[in-house]
Formats: structure tokens, sequence, C-alpha cells
């Protein structure tokens, strides 16, 4: 069982509270109609699946009912960071292969 | 999206306050309102004068219950609220602000519930939307959900086998309010003192709650409140 940091609520709370909710940091391609149909299908479906860290949406479900992104190591399961909506991470693969942690 | 399209939406959106159609939800005299946990009849569960036991429970049944949600950054949001209101939006997160029978809890940094005396919900939220300018969003769930009040030396394990919340005082105190997973739904869990607690529950979710807690409070005795 995890407890997660929830940036909004500022305190940790129960994994039962939350859903995760896949692949952070994708952005909506502004001109649809101009994407090619693997810019768009990359978009859609294709998922990094790292073994290692990866940076994750988590939602707060019963609690703040907040999106926010965890940096978490997907081996481990241990939890670098979590940071609100529009903030980017301060930990990342090549912060710690750079032995920055 | 054409700069066309873009114009109305903006316009749309400047509008969309004032347009709110606001229903007066109560039946008014003549028709009997009847609170989410009214078949169980606690008032006459509450009459019997040989219960014992270390876990009261009583329904604060139908107050006035209001979701708002808005930008804190709008200062008109804060100064409508403490005219109408009479307290301040409480802007720190899990916490609540209150006066005499009116509170307001925190439930997210863009979302309050504002609890009022039963009836009063419909002229305060008329009031509201008088009072603050800009785009925010105001229901009335009084229909939705009901209060039910756990007191008593017990209450605190009752809360123990039922969230996995951590309600120890040291990280709950007084004043606190938090949402949290409950047996298997969810509530608004508040401490309003050393030994009482106050639930926000779904309409549909109250007879379970009534019996989840008939069943964790066995062992300590429950004694119902009118
Ligand atoms: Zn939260």
């Amino acid at each position: 069982m995890l407890h997660i940091y929830c940036p909004y609520c500022g305190e940790n709370r129960d994994q039962d509270e939350f859903k995760a909710k896949g692949e952070a940091h994708i952005s909506r391609p502004l001109d649809p109609m101009g994407c090619t149909d693997q810019q768009w299908g990359d978009y859609m479906f294709f998922r990094k699946n790292p073994r290692g860290v990866h940076h994750e949406m988590w939602y707060h479900v019963a609690g703040c009912r907040k999106f926010f992104n965890m940096t978490r190591d997907t081996v481990t399961y241990r939890i670098y960071e979590t940071y609100k909506m529009g903030e980017q991470p301060s930990v990342t693969a090549e912060s710690l292969a750079g032995g920055q942690s | 999206m054409s700069e066309v399209a873009k114009a109305q939406v903006v316009e749309e959106s400047s509008a969309a306050v004032s347009k709110v159609a606001v229903l007066q939800q109560r039946a008014g005299a003549g028709v009997q309102a009847e609170s989410p946990l009214h078949h169980v009849g606690l008032d006459h569960l509450a009459l019997n004068v040989h219960q014992r036991g270390g876990v009261a429970l009583r329904e604060k049944k139908l107050l006035g219950h209001l979701v708002l949600r808005g930008n804190s950054a709008n200062a008109s949001l804060l100064k409508g609220i403490k005219k109408v209101l009479g307290v301040e939006l409480p802007l720190a997160p899990l916490s609540c602000s209150a006066k005499g029978t009116t509170s307001i809890q925190w439930m997210g940094p863009d979302e309050w519930l504002i609890l009022v005396e039963g009836g009063s919900e419909y002229g305060i939220e008329l009031a509201l939307r008088e009072a603050i300018d800009g785009h925010i969003s105001l229901v009335n769930v009084s229909g939705g959900q009901t209060v039910l009040e756990l007191s008593g030396p017990d209450a605190r394990k009752v809360l123990q086998k039922s969230t996995p919340y951590d309600v120890h005082p040291g990280s709950f105190p007084v004043g606190k309010c938090v949402s949290t997973v409950f047996a298997k739904t969810q509530v608004l869990l508040q401490r309003t003192g050393e030994d009482s607690y106050e639930m926000v529950v779904r309409r549909s979710f109250s007879d379970y709650m009534w019996l989840w807690l008939q069943d964790a409070s066995a062992e300590y005795g429950l004694v119902i409140k009118a």
C-alpha cells in the first residue's frame, strides 16, 4: 500500500483515495486537422512504458478531486515527488543518472 | 477555432453567471420534507431512555448545502462570501470557518461546501450570486446529502475501523476537515470537538452508512440522539 502526498491537500494519504491516470505531460496537438495519422495516433494511443523513473498523472478522487503529477519508479515503486498540474518534475531519469537525487 | 467562434465562447462565458436559473427546492409548508434517513425513524429510536453506550449518532437533517466553485484570486468572491455569510472563505487546505449555524468547508483549492440553516439556502444562493462578480459555480445540493454527527468517548474507535485516514488527535485536530474513504463510500469528515465528528454523506449511501455505523459501534453501544 502506498502513501501518496497530495500537493493540493498538503499531506500524505492512503492509496485507496487515489486513481492512477496514466502518463503525464501529454499535450493535445494544437492543430488536430494538421496532424498526420502517425502524429495523431502517437498522441491518442501510444504511451511510454519505462522500466524505472516515470512521470504519471494521479487523481485524488476521494479527496480534493484534483489531478496532479507524480515521479515514480516503476520497478521499486518509490515515489520521488508529486507536483501540481502545470509544474515540471524536479527529478527525472536524467537527473538521477547524473547523480543528483 | 475561428476568431468568430472564439468571440462567441468568451461572450457566453462572461454572461453565464447572470443567466443562471435559480430554483427554490423547498416544497414549502404542507409537504413533509424527508431526510435521507427518514425511513429509519431516528427521532423515534431516540425516545428510548434505556440506550447506553460510548457512541452517539445524530442526523443533522435538512440543512442547506451549497457547493461553491470559483477562483480564490477573485477578490469579489472573498468579499461576497464575507458580506453574505459573515465568515471568511477558508483558503488553507483542510480547514473550515464557521459562525453560528453557518459553516464553510474547504473541499479543494477551488471548491467549498457551504452549510446553512435549512430553508435559508435559497435566499443565500440568490444573495451570493448578487454579491459575487466573475465566473463561479454555485449549486444547491441540499437534497443530495445529509450530515451525521458521531460523538462520545468511543467515536474515534468507530472512525478508526472505518477509514484509512489517520484520525489520531495528532493529525486530526479539532476544526480540521478532510474528504476521504469511509467503509465502501466517501465522506467529508470534520472534527467538531474533542469527542465529536461530523460526516457529510451522500443521500444514496446514507442507509448503507446507517447499517455500517450500527455494526461498527455495536461493541461500544450506540445511542441515538434526536
Ligand atoms: Zn488532495
